[in-house]
């Protein structure tokens, strides 16, 4: 399988590996994937509430050099982004980022599932409900 | 300077060794005669290339020259040996005995068989890979013609109790096949005292070239036949019609002849090395050896490094041409089904890596192939949830994983 310079450049550096405390108030955690699909994505934000903006993003990945690369470049996105505007955030454009070959097309929804999920788990640490998490 | 990428797929083929080249040559070129000619010197010549191949082959594996059939590989072979007895036996029986950890090329031949009315058992292994003796001796029936089971599997290497195995279908008389593929020119063997009947093997895994591999097929106690499989000129004593691969025998013969005599010291070698490598990758938390390790091919070790995903693996052992536990039929992200029979999950079967050493492995190759893996696994571990979880001791069978 040829990778993309991109995909090969955030699997070699990627930006961002760590863990946030999830026991802070202000950090969602997301865990999706499952271990014998052979990817499992965790991907967290810092929110910082008077501004609702996102100021730090982590993630750890188990999975292949697409899924690494779709998690890592998603933590540069969201850094300095809204909640919102984190929301917005589309699979199709990490697709289209990192040059993902179709077969390679579920590693994207993956990181896109993990912004949500960190995003719902934010809101019910703050008392807003949790979002409707559509499973690709 | 170390040439990368490394190449220790040496299970998949070996490069050809350069004396084999060197002994094909002339067949390449001057000598091109076909071998069936029998009224000129251009067929004679040819046809002398090819004895003289038989006799290389036959010491070997100790055995006649005139009970090797040249084939072009393993998988021709497999297919031969047991669509050939299937259907030259079919007076005595229709059943024949395998194991789930065989090649494809006899999986799929037994599949066939089984679609032409034929009763196929498949025998588990343990987590070693290797067969029960009492499951085997369990399943023969009157109706059983074969029972064929690999000397060393591609994946593990393990090697089965050949012998054994043999003694057990012959005392229900039913005849031994092995597709023996890995294990010839890397291991003694020995037709007769091991008690093979049929054994396919293949030149491209013993430094020799693609496209050229025999079936040997017993002449005495029992004379064993195996029905053609393509019609043609009667060539090979009626069994493989078709212009014999001069060249390539050739080659095949000269690779025999070097594999009798470098094999003790090959085999010296390559088994320090492939235990130096084991035991580096084995300081690695979470890494077990697939497959026996007392049963084993000398130059091959399978290892799995749990949570860590295959893929993600490979790419990190760029520098290094190895095999993941997607192996051989690649192209499919389905785990290797060899692993699988060994009782494996599918993310430890997936997180493996095959090394396969070779006559030309270097210590130096060996150095940086550890550094290497270590360094890959290590720093994907950092990158991996699963990891972190472990380490935390968090029970990662109790987690509710998202459906996906
Ligand atoms: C055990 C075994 N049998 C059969 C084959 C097929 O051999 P060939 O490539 O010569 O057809 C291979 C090689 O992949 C093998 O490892
Ligand atoms: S995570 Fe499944 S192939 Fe990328």
């Amino acid at each position: 399988m040829a990778y993309s310079d991109k995909v090969i450049d955030h699997y070699s550096n990627p930006r961002n590996v760590g863990t946030l405390d999830k026991s802070k108030k202000n950090v969602g955690t997301g865990l999706v994937g499952a271990p014998e699909c052979g990817d499992v994505m965790r991907l967290q934000i810092e929110v910082d509430e008077a501004t609702n903006t996102i100021t730090d993003a982590k993630f750890k990945t188990f999975g292949c050099g697409s899924a690494i690369a779709s998690s890592s470049l998603a933590t540069e996105w969201l850094k300095g982004k809204t909640v919102d505007e984190a929301l917005a955030i589309d699979n199709m454009e990490i697709v289209e980022e990192l040059a993902l070959p179709p077969v390679k097309i579920h590693c994207s929804v993956l990181a896109e599932d993990a912004i949500k999920s960190a995003i719902s788990d934010y809101r019910v640490k703050n008392g807003l409900p949790a979002l409707e998490l559509s499973h690709h | 300077m170390l040439k990368l990428p490394i190449y220790l797929d040496n299970n998949a083929t070996t490069p050809l060794d350069p004396r084999v080249l060197e002994a094909m040559m002339p067949y390449l070129t001057d000598v091109f005669g076909n071998a069936a000619s029998r009224n000129h010197p251009f067929g004679w010549a040819a046809e002398e290339a090819v004895d003289y191949s038989r006799e290389q082959i036959a010491k070997l594996i100790n055995c006649d020259p005139k009970e090797i059939i040249f084939t072009s590989g393993a998988t021709e072979s497999d297919n031969l040996g047991i669509k050939g007895v299937f259907e030259m036996y079919s007076q005595k029986g229709n059943h024949i005995i395998t194991a789930t950890t065989e090649h494809k090329a006899v999986l799929d031949t037994c599949k066939h068989i089984e679609k032409l009315g034929g009763k196929v058992t498949y025998l588990p292994v343990n987590e070693q890979g290797l067969i029960s003796l009492e499951e085997l001796e369990a399943a023969i029936t009157p109706q059983t013609i074969l029972v064929t089971i690999m000397y060393g599997n591609n994946e593990t290497g393990t090697i089965q109790p050949i012998r054994e195995i043999a003694k057990i279908a012959h005392s229900h008389g039913a005849l031994f096949m092995t597709d023996g593929t890995q294990a010839v020119g890397k291991i003694p063997v020995d037709v007769i005292a091991d008690g093979i009947d049929i054994m396919a093997f293949t030149a491209h895994k013993m430094y020799g070239p693609k496209g050229v591999g025999a079936l040997y097929v017993r002449r005495k106690n029992p004379r064993v036949k195996v029905t053609a499989q393509m019609d043609g000129g009667g060539h090979e004593r009626g069994m493989r019609s078709g212009t014999l691969n001069v060249p390539g025998i050739v080659g095949l013969g000269k690779a025999c002849e070097l594999a009798m005599q470098e094999m003790a010291a090959d085999t010296a070698r390559l088994s320090a090395m492939r235990d130096r490598l084991e035991r580096e990758l084995l300081t690695l938390e979470e890494s077990y050896v697939n497959g026996s390790r007392e049963h084993r091919l000398p130059h091959v070790t399978n290892i799995s490094f749990k949570y860590v995903e295959g893929e993600g693996l490979m790419m990190g052992v760029k520098d290094l041409a190895v095999s993941s536990g997607s192996a051989c039929t690649s192209a499919s992200l389905e785990p290797s089904y060899v692993l699988k029979a060994l009782g494996l999950s599918d993310d430890l079967a997936h997180s493996s890596l095959r090394f396969g050493l070779s006559r030309f492995t270097t210590d130096e190759q060996i150095d940086y192939a550890i550094n290497h893996v270590k360094e890959a696994v290590t720093k994907l571990r950092e990158m991996s949830p699963l990891w972190e979880m472990f380490k935390e001791g968090v029970d990662l069978s109790k987690i509710e994983w998202a459906e996906h």
